[in-house]
């Protein structure tokens, strides 16, 4: 039911993974938070996970015609308590000066997932509270799980440690 | 926002109090310390700032990432064979946990069947798991409220259980026993009896607890009514597991969206009413009951047959075959050299550990490594109800509030 309803209310945003999965909605990015808005008077009352994806080298995936695929994707898992189903909302983000509006006024739980996307993946949430790196230190240079980060490219920094040079 | 939005610091980290300053406070100034990173009640390495007014926690920022080792990343290098070395070290009191979801993700992505046998191990095994983990949580948890007793006999109770893990997986922790396929090998001989007596003796230790624990007032004085949250809140801050249950929500993945074979075992969901420390308390030391109660069936209803999968792809030929078939041994070598080859796709797979909700995102591009690998590990975003729970409560209490919200920092900052 929720399937329908959802494809009849946002045309061109919603496609189905396959028969079996949870349904995924791939909204224009501009709409992104409009989406999520109507998701969650859908009853989708808990957000999940939040998590950034970096398709720097592999741009095959498949995703609805209207949609170009871009270098980051964005990857929201909603959870519906009472309807106990999933929905997941894609939704790509370019990789000049990556912006997304914040979806923490609707589920303030995505408030830490999107701190971390940011730490680790540079992308930048419009309107959030907090928008600083959570996980690496404050002064931290580069964003580690970004595909061109090479792994044991910087040496492992401590803030109050004494500097080489 | 109907949650505590006031009780969020947002401040940078580096805002808390300098001692060297040696600055007195004027009567109603409030004041920013630290609690932790070294702090022996913080679990490992958290860090809370807290804005105190006097004795009481008015907002808190939990501050993380001291132990990120970045797993994440070491995951995207690793072949699926190898990565579930990986993840088993990110929830260190629940490895098991970790390792199933990341075995069901790549499963899912491979799209293969595992054997029956192999799916009821897994389940024992998860149980048990959890009957360790929430037995280490009484452990800590009595330390950090000062009963030393407690301590002791949740460290006593959990060494049964990683006794018949070591000898299981050849190892107490992180076993790398749960691989995408089915598991490294079955059971040992006699198991049955090992697991019964596990079973029966911490059956019997809980009623123990119940005794000089549950009923104790000073631990009841300590506890209850200390660091409410509200279903409301906690659904918002996408709290779960027993820290949701505690505020009265009967969410549990295993009842609510089963998986292996959780439909076909018979028990209870556990849940709190008022959402307080002792809830929290109460839910987890129940949920021990309740995981006795499944491995019980589980040993009444597991199949004989094979333990993993014997699909060729992604299962190494057996140690016997490598001696007399060349074939074999060019197999084994390429599957722990290369690996195997996931089809290309997306998935998020969850599982109820011990802490809540565990997922696994992983996206594969076709080759033997994948492009992401995503773990929503519940710990971090439990964390986030801490400042919800301490506002207005005491300093003294934040040690019993953050220990009920049992966080694994390996698994916070992964």
């Amino acid at each position: 039911m929720a399937e329908e309803l959802l494809e009849s209310k946002y045309k061109n945003a919603v496609a189905l993974s396959d028969a079996t999965g949870p349904v995924t909605v791939f909204p224009e990015k501009r709409k992104y938070h409009d989406i999520v808005a109507a998701l969650k008077l859908d009853g989708y009352n808990f957000a999940s996970d939040l998590c950034a994806v970096d398709y720097l080298d592999y741009m095959e995936r498949v995703l609805p015609t209207n949609l170009s695929p871009q270098r980051f994707e964005i990857v929201l898992n909603l959870l519906s308590h009472g309807l106990a189903r999933r929905v997941k909302v894609r939704v790509q983000v370019e990789s000049d000066s990556p912006h997304l509006p914040s979806v923490v006024d609707l589920y303030p739980g995505v408030e830490n997932m999107e701190r971390e996307a940011f730490d680790m993946f540079g992308i930048v949430f419009d309107s959030h509270p907090d928008m600083t790196r959570i996980l690496m230190p404050e002064g931290w240079e580069g964003h580690p799980l970004r595909k061109d980060y090479s792994v044991g490219r910087v040496p492992v920094q401590f803030k109050e440690a004494p500097q080489p040079r | 926002m109907t949650y505590g939005h006031s009780s969020f610091l947002r401040l940078p980290e580096s805002s808390a109090i300098d001692l060297s300053e040696d600055q007195i406070l004027g009567p109603g100034e409030k004041m920013i310390v630290n609690m932790g990173p070294q702090h022996p009640s913080t679990h490992g390495v958290l860090r809370v700032m807290l804005e105190l007014d006097g004795e009481t926690v008015l907002r808190s920022k939990p501050i993380i990432g001291y132990l990120h080792t970045g797993m994440e990343k070491t995951g995207e290098e690793l072949t699926y064979v190898q990565g579930a070395t990986n993840v088993t070290r990110m929830d260190y009191l629940s490895p098991l946990s970790n390792e199933l979801v990341f075995s069901l993700a790549t499963e899912s992505l491979l799209n293969i069947e595992i054997p029956e046998r192999a799916t009821w191990i897994r389940m024992i095994m998860c149980e048990l798991n959890r009957m360790s983990s929430h037995l280490m949580w009484l452990a800590t948890n009595g330390m950090d409220l000062g009963a030393t007793t407690m301590m002791i006999f949740g460290f006593r109770e959990r060494e049964l259980i990683l006794a018949f893990f070591e000898k299981t997986t050849g190892l107490r922790m992180n076993h790398n026993y749960i691989r995408p396929g089915g598991v490294a090998c079955d059971f040992p001989d006699g198991y049955e009896d090992d697991v019964a007596v596990i079973c029966d003796t911490v059956e019997k230790r809980l009623v123990e607890y119940d005794e000089f624990f549950t009923g104790q007032p000073i631990f009841r004085k300590r506890v209850e009514g200390v660091g409410t949250l509200s279903a409301e809140t906690a659904i918002e801050l996408s709290i779960t597991g027993p820290l949701l249950r505690a505020c009265g929500v009967p969410w549990d993945l295993r009842k609510s969206m089963p998986y292996l074979a959780y439909d076909e075992v018979d028990f209870d969901v556990i849940v709190g009413t008022v959402g307080d420390t002792f809830d929290r308390y109460a839910v987890r030391i129940n949920e021990i009951r309740e995981s006795i109660k499944i491995v019980r069936q589980c040993l009444d209803k597991i199949p004989e047959g094979d333990y993993k999968s014997q699909d060729t792809k992604v299962t190494p030929p057996p140690r016997l075959r490598i001696d007399e078939s060349m074939e074999a041994l060019i197999h084994h070598f390429k599957i722990f050299t290369e690996g195997f080859r996931v089809p290309p796709g997306e998935v998020y797979v969850a599982v109820e550990s011990p802490r809540g909700e565990l997922g696994c995102y992983m996206v594969s591009d076709g080759s033997a490594k994948p492009l992401r690998m995503h773990i929503r590990a519940p710990s971090f975003v439990n964390l986030q109800a801490l400042p919800p729970m301490l506002s207005g409560s005491l300093m003294a209490d934040a040690v019993a509030i953050i220990s009920s919200v049992d966080p694994v920092m390996g698994e916070v900052d992964r």
